[in-house]
């Protein structure tokens, strides 16, 4: 292999997108085909001829037309019936779950904190993870490891309001009072503040340029999430080594009014998410990037009347160029001779997906991640290499 | 008064940062005549000073004018933090908002957001009986956990869940059944509005109890049966050793330290149970204990906390005729916690996790730029009150002066010797511009260091 071959494979990246609040994939995919579907939700259910059918038995929410568009295409994963043992209905408890991989007890390491970690182990690029929008995941934290979190690309820097000599001076005494002495995680929270110093700044430094280096044809809308996602289109396609992207979009509980929230919420998501991926075509960046589409739990079978309330069994989206389209596990019966409790059996455990994509598009070992051996989705993911 | 009445002033400090915003250091000498005791009671007794007069800011500064929009009610929060001389009364409200977390994300009538908040002001140092028994009748927290929807026959468990698990008792101390059996005796417990929104605008709404959509049943709750009300839910839920606990806690996180102490927990959780759960006494014995006096920055400080502190040291938006207040919700917003409009019902995430590399540049941001400006009439006060100290300073001098008059800051060893590298010898007499310079450059400093992000 010549040293001009190696250098156009291109490293994977990961896009995470946490949808808070509990989205109700009973109507994000919809199971129109079981017998069940209308009984149960005879408020808060979508008309057959309102679906933008997958096949006669499922059909997209009408709002995800140009996710379905990406789905015909070949490039979206539907993971159903996808959960862990033991559903827990609080949002706190249920999304540190899915951010830590480890449903049995609290810990406080994220699993993107630990890919970080493997993939940067020597802590070379503070930016090898950023997250967009409001504060850092607790899946992207792990002690002594760096992580950006970015609000806003165009307003990032430190001390802005100075300049001259007297701008110098300060950043040199910040950078000098932040740094950790030997990085201890017992030893105190100065420590930390210290270490989350010294990052940003390595991090304003690199990202500072990154919005004066890209231009784009593709108008994205001015939500935070399409903001959010037109802020990582900026840093992937400036190449300064980010492997694991974070974004978040609210608003998903829906126990009261949920015809018409959850429709404005996946169309936000559905038009985002196909603005970023033009955008990453268009820079010939789209091929090393796949998005994980994820809730913390999924939302009662039998709606109240006009939302619907916690449930267990939810689902996941993978997607991307490098993504085998299709969908993936079985969707639970909703007979209630097989509910748990009102809830869709979970027939998946969620740490089979990560295992997934460390394994087959990482290429990082699973286990110490995902804290066990979990079996993974052959064929969901064409690696790079 | 003797001299052994009077309290160390870093002492003073400590509790007036817990307990109010922190104060800069020509205030706290004033209350370090008094026994600490005393500045303890002051604090609780708040019937003891008036609440700054707020038509002042309604009637003169447009800015606030316009009820529809509920920074109206959150710029009146911020210009009440700064002002107030009840200040622990809205500590307790920004403790008790992190927990009972309503936002205006979904509450778009403001004034459901303005009595929930006068909610929290008004009770929040009371008995918990009644702040539970209020927050389930609250209009704002019935339209934000949908509770309006739980009829009977098809019930909506949205509060009946959050009452047990954020709201009082915490996970793992109740069953499913026992989420079921408060939701249905939740029932009924429904709002309306006056008169609908528009063409009139937004109205205040209020609870009613609809006995025709309650469910009558009799209902196991926690191990106790009965026709259950919602009010009976909450009579059995106060009475719970978890309650004890959760309240506690809360206490304990909010205004001693961040990693909790179990036995100081325990040791709160009986005053709870002793005083029939006064929030208030349980403070009281609180303030008073060495655990606390010994917690001196044990706690990562909320943006909230940051940024009255940083106002109440450079002086400004003291009368109510002053634009710009609104920067403040801007920088609270950068900096992760927008109130009034937390990210879910969980609140904000704590600690820790206040800081992140955007939040953290964000605090710098501001702290620097308020604190270095010396024609700031706040700023102005403090090197005024170092310049009386003495008749020049060496820069360890200077530097010692400006924590001291800042509000008793400590730095590690570490950052001072970074600092005094930076300023280099001097030897400088107050009263000259490049005294006043130096000054606001360590001031700048102090604001810009790990310390400070600490109470």
């Amino acid at each position: 292999m010549t040293q001009a071959t190696q250098k156009t494979v291109k490293d994977p990246v990961l896009v995470v997108l946490q949808l808070s609040g509990g989205n109700d994939f009973m109507n994000t995919v919809v199971p129109y085909g079981d017998p069940f579907y209308y009984d149960f939700r005879k408020t808060v259910g979508i008309p057959e001829g309102d679906l933008l059918h997958i096949d006669n038995r499922y059909g997209f929410h009408p709002s995800l037309s140009r996710l379905k568009g990406m789905y015909d295409d070949g490039n979206v994963a539907v993971i159903t019936g996808t959960g862990y043992p033991v559903p827990d209905r609080s949002h706190f408890r249920s999304m540190d779950i899915w951010h830590t991989a480890e449903p049995t007890k609290v810990v406080a390491e994220g699993w993107l904190g630990k890919v970080i970690r493997e993939l940067d182990p020597q802590k070379q690029n503070v930016c090898t993870g950023v997250s967009f929008g409001q504060g850092l995941p607790r899946a992207m934290y792990l002690g002594g490891v760096p992580a950006i979190s970015v609000r806003d690309l165009e307003s990032y820097g430190l001390l802005t309001n100075m300049s001259g000599e007297d701008k110098r001076r300060a950043v040199n005494v910040f950078t000098r009072m932040y740094m950790p002495v030997e990085f201890d995680e017992a030893r105190m929270i100065l420590d930390q503040i210290g270490q989350t110093g010294v990052d940003a700044l390595a991090g304003v430094d690199m990202l500072k340029p990154v919005p004066s280096l890209y231009s784009s044809n593709i108008e994205y809308a001015a939500d935070t999430l399409s903001q959010s996602l037109r802020g990582i289109a900026q840093v992937h396609t400036a190449d300064i080594g980010t492997r694991v992207f974070y974004a978040e979009l609210g608003g998903f509980d829906t126990h009261g009014a949920q015809m018409g929230t959850q429709t404005d919420l996946l169309g936000n998501v559905s038009n985002a998410v196909a603005d970023f991926f033009d955008d990453l075509r268009e820079h010939d960046a789209a091929e090393e990037v796949i998005m994980l589409v994820f809730t913390e739990f999924g939302r009662r079978i039998r709606d109240n009347g006009n939302g619907t309330d916690h449930g267990s069994g939810g689902g996941a989206m993978l997607i991307g160029d490098r993504v085998n389209g299709g969908l993936y596990a079985e969707y639970p019966s909703l007979d209630p001779a097989d509910q748990l409790s009102g809830d869709m059996q979970f027939n998946n455990d969620f740490r089979g997906i990560y295992s997934t994509i460390l394994d087959d598009w990482y290429g990082i070992q699973p286990e110490p991640i995902v804290n066990g051996s979990f079996e993974s989705f052959e064929g969901m993911i064409n690696s790079l290499s | 008064m003797t001299t052994s009445t009077r309290t160390d002033v870093s002492l003073v400090a400590h509790l007036m940062r817990r307990a109010a915003f922190g104060l800069p250091a020509f205030q706290l000498e004033q209350l370090a005549d008094k026994p600490y005791e005393e500045l303890v009671e002051d604090l609780l007794h708040i019937e003891r000073y008036e609440r700054p007069v707020e038509d002042l800011m309604d009637r003169f500064n447009l800015e606030h004018a316009n009820e529809e929009d509920y920074w109206f009610t959150l710029k009146k929060w911020f210009y009440r933090m700064i002002n107030t001389e009840r200040p622990l009364e809205e500590k307790v409200a920004l403790m008790w908002h992190n927990r009972f977390a309503t936002a205006a994300s979904k509450l778009t009538n403001p004034f459901m957001l303005r009595h929930h908040l006068e909610m929290l002001q008004d009770g929040g140092l009371g008995n918990f009986h009644v702040i539970l028994s209020d927050l389930s009748h609250d209009p704002g927290m019935i339209y934000w956990l949908d509770q309006q929807t739980n009829h009977d026959g098809a019930v909506n468990e949205n509060y009946g869940r959050e009452l047990l698990e954020l709201f009082s008792m915490g996970r793992g101390n109740y069953t499913e059944d026992d989420v079921q059996a408060a939701t249905h005796a939740f029932t009924g417990w429904t709002i309306e509005q006056t008169i609908p929104r528009y063409p009139n605008g937004w109205y205040e709404s209020r609870y009613v109890f609809r006995d025709d959509d309650h469910d009558f049943s009799t209902k196991t709750f926690l191990g106790e049966k009965g026709e259950f009300n919602g009010d009976d839910i909450v009579d059995i839920v106060v009475r719970q050793p978890a309650t004890g606990q959760f309240v506690a806690e809360t206490l304990y996180e909010f205004f001693v330290a961040d990693e909790p102490d179990q036995k100081a927990i325990d040791s709160l959780a009986r005053v709870y149970f002793d005083s029939d759960y006064e929030i208030s006494e349980m403070l009281r014995v609180l303030f008073n204990s060495d655990y606390f006096k010994d917690a001196r920055f044990a706690r990562v400080r909320s943006p909230a906390e940051l940024i009255v502190n940083t106002m109440k040291l450079n002086g400004q938006h003291r009368d109510p005729y002053e634009y710009g207040i609104r920067s403040l919700l801007d920088a609270s917003q950068a900096m992760g916690q927008e109130l009034l409009n937390p990210p879910s019902v969980e609140g904000w995430h704590t600690g820790r996790e206040w800081i992140d590399s955007s939040f953290l540049i964000e605090r710098v941001n501001f702290a620097v730029e308020r604190l270095t400006d010396a024609e700031k009439p706040g700023v102005r006060k403090i090197i005024d009150h170092i310049s009386g100290m003495q008749p020049s300073f060496t820069a360890p001098e200077l530097l010692d002066a400006c924590l001291y008059a800042m509000g008793c800051w400590v730095l590690e060893e570490k950052s001072r010797q970074i600092i005094l590298v930076d300023i280099g010898d001097i030897d400088l007499a107050p009263g000259s511009e490049s005294f006043d310079a130096t000054t606001t450059r360590m001031m700048g400093y102090i604001a810009s260091s790990r310390e400070f992000q600490m109470a």
